[in-house]
């Protein structure tokens, strides 16, 4: 790892005037739970880190009966998988942040690190996009709220710009009569993750027809994939199986996989038809309870 | 004092420490190379195995991805200081030792540590609890069902002790 100059910051106030002041050289540092790997392989070598992670202030799990759910960026994974508002409201979220890496890595990363490294195989952004997430970004002069799938650009980039700083996950209220799953492949639960999905759907009350869907998958694109095409097909339709299976390979054909030493692109694809069609099936089946 | 270092405070096992160190050092480097407790083990360097995992405010973190800085005030345990001052071992270590938890050992100190953390905070895991708990520690020995039975050992004596 190089040399950096290094500063802890005591406000988000501090944070953004160092964020503004260093632009061109630093990095924002969270829990670092990416970052101090790609340091470590020189993958970056930024000359100057600002350290966040004391930030209490941007720590926080708040429910409002009208506006919805705030997460303070720099709550810990493993604050959101305990969080018992978030397991009775939420509950997906608890769910996926369960098999968000290892216990070690949820103690101490946080939810807003993970968002901003924006590597394509995170499983919290497309959670996120399937309960409807907009993000609120801050720097010195104001702030900025940004829907999540507008988010994420290109591989490890997002829109926030250098002196930006990631300050709160908005979620809007738990949307009526609809149905929220995330399913996903690994060959260990604390691996990396093959491929992973969430996907939203919303029925006409006391039916079985769709009355809108949003699927998401990752690490099968260089950003989280939101699969519009497949999610059209349901719109306004039974959701018979039939439909269900289409809609399925209709996400696995918007995909763009690439190939590693994890699996093939060929392998990603085909897990996207499996894994997509059960995410369907399952939030079809909550949303009709919900 | 080189210019480039800085100074941090911390509990390590109970013992208060003041250290110049460079910021990039990592909170593993600082154990080892500065405060000399080589018990906990430096592997895959990626955030990845758990070798290093060591106890940082109550909680299993890998100190191999944390930056020293940022444990700058906070109480540290390492596996040194599991046993007691006068060398008795702690209930999970003797449990280890009599379930022959281990092969080569070097997985040890890690998985000792993230036990230790585990069972604090969920006094009465179940085995599925404990396989989930730990999957942030691999074995290359692959010697993962003694020390799981070491930990349910643990959780059952305890049990019966409450009784």
């Amino acid at each position: 790892m190089k040399d950096f100059e290094y500063f802890s910051a005591g406000s988000l106030q501090e944070a953004c005037s160092l964020a503004y002041e260093y632009k061109d050289v630093g990095k924002i540092l969270a829990g670092g739970q990416s970052l101090i790997t790609l340091l470590r392989q020189k993958l970056i070598s930024p000359t100057c880190l600002i350290d966040i992670k004391g930030l209490k202030e941007l720590e926080y799990i708040d429910f409002d009966q009208s506006a919805g759910l705030r997460i303070g960026a720099l709550t810990t994974h493993r604050a959101i998988e305990k969080s018992p508002l978030i397991q009775e409201k939420y509950s997906v979220l608890s769910e996926m942040e369960k098999s968000v890496a290892s216990v070690q890595t949820r103690n101490w990363g946080t939810i807003g690190g993970n968002l901003c490294s924006a590597d394509p195989i995170g499983d919290p952004a497309p959670c996120l996009i399937a309960l409807g997430a907009k993000l609120k970004l801050v720097n010195a002069k104001g702030e900025r709220v940004v829907p999540m799938e507008e988010f994420f650009v290109d591989y490890f980039t997002t829109v926030i710009e250098p002196d930006e700083i990631l300050a709160e996950i908005q979620l809007p209220l738990p949307a009526s009569n609809t149905g929220v799953e995330y399913m996903k492949f690994s060959t260990i639960e604390a691996g990396i993750k093959i491929v992973s999905t969430s996907v939203a759907i919303a029925v006409k009350p006391g039916t079985d027809v769709c009355d809108g869907a949003k699927i998401i998958m990752s690490a099968v694109a260089p950003i989280p994939l939101v699969a519009n095409k497949a999610a059209q097909m349901l719109k306004d339709k039974k959701l018979t199986d039939d439909l269900i299976v289409e809609a399925a390979n209709m996400a696995a054909s918007e995909t763009d996989p690439t190939s590693d030493v994890h699996a093939s692109a060929e392998y990603r694809q085909q897990l996207v038809k499996v894994i997509v069609k059960r995410a369907i099936r399952q939030a079809f089946e909550k949303a009709k309870k919900a | 004092m080189d210019s480039t270092k800085k100074v941090i405070k911390l509990k390590v096992n109970g013992e208060a420490y003041e250290v110049a160190i460079k910021p990039r050092m990592t909170l593993l480097q600082l154990l080892r190379n500065e405060l000399g407790l080589t018990g906990t083990k430096q592997a895959c360097m990626d955030n990845s195995c758990g070798a290093c995992t060591v106890i940082v405010d109550k909680m299993a973190v890998k100190s191999c991805s944390i930056l020293a800085m940022q444990v700058n005030g906070k109480e540290i345990t390492s596996v040194e200081g599991l046993a007691s001052k006068d060398g008795k071992l702690s209930p999970l270590q003797e449990s280890f030792l009599e379930h022959s938890a281990f092969q080569c050992g070097f997985c040890t100190p890690g998985k000792l540590m993230s036990s230790t953390a585990m069972l604090e905070e969920m006094p009465d895991p179940t085995e599925e609890d404990v396989r989930r708990d730990m999957e942030g520690n691999l074995c290359r020995c692959t010697g993962y069902v003694q020390y799981l039975e070491a930990i349910m050992d643990v959780v059952g004596k305890r049990k019966e002790a409450a009784k």
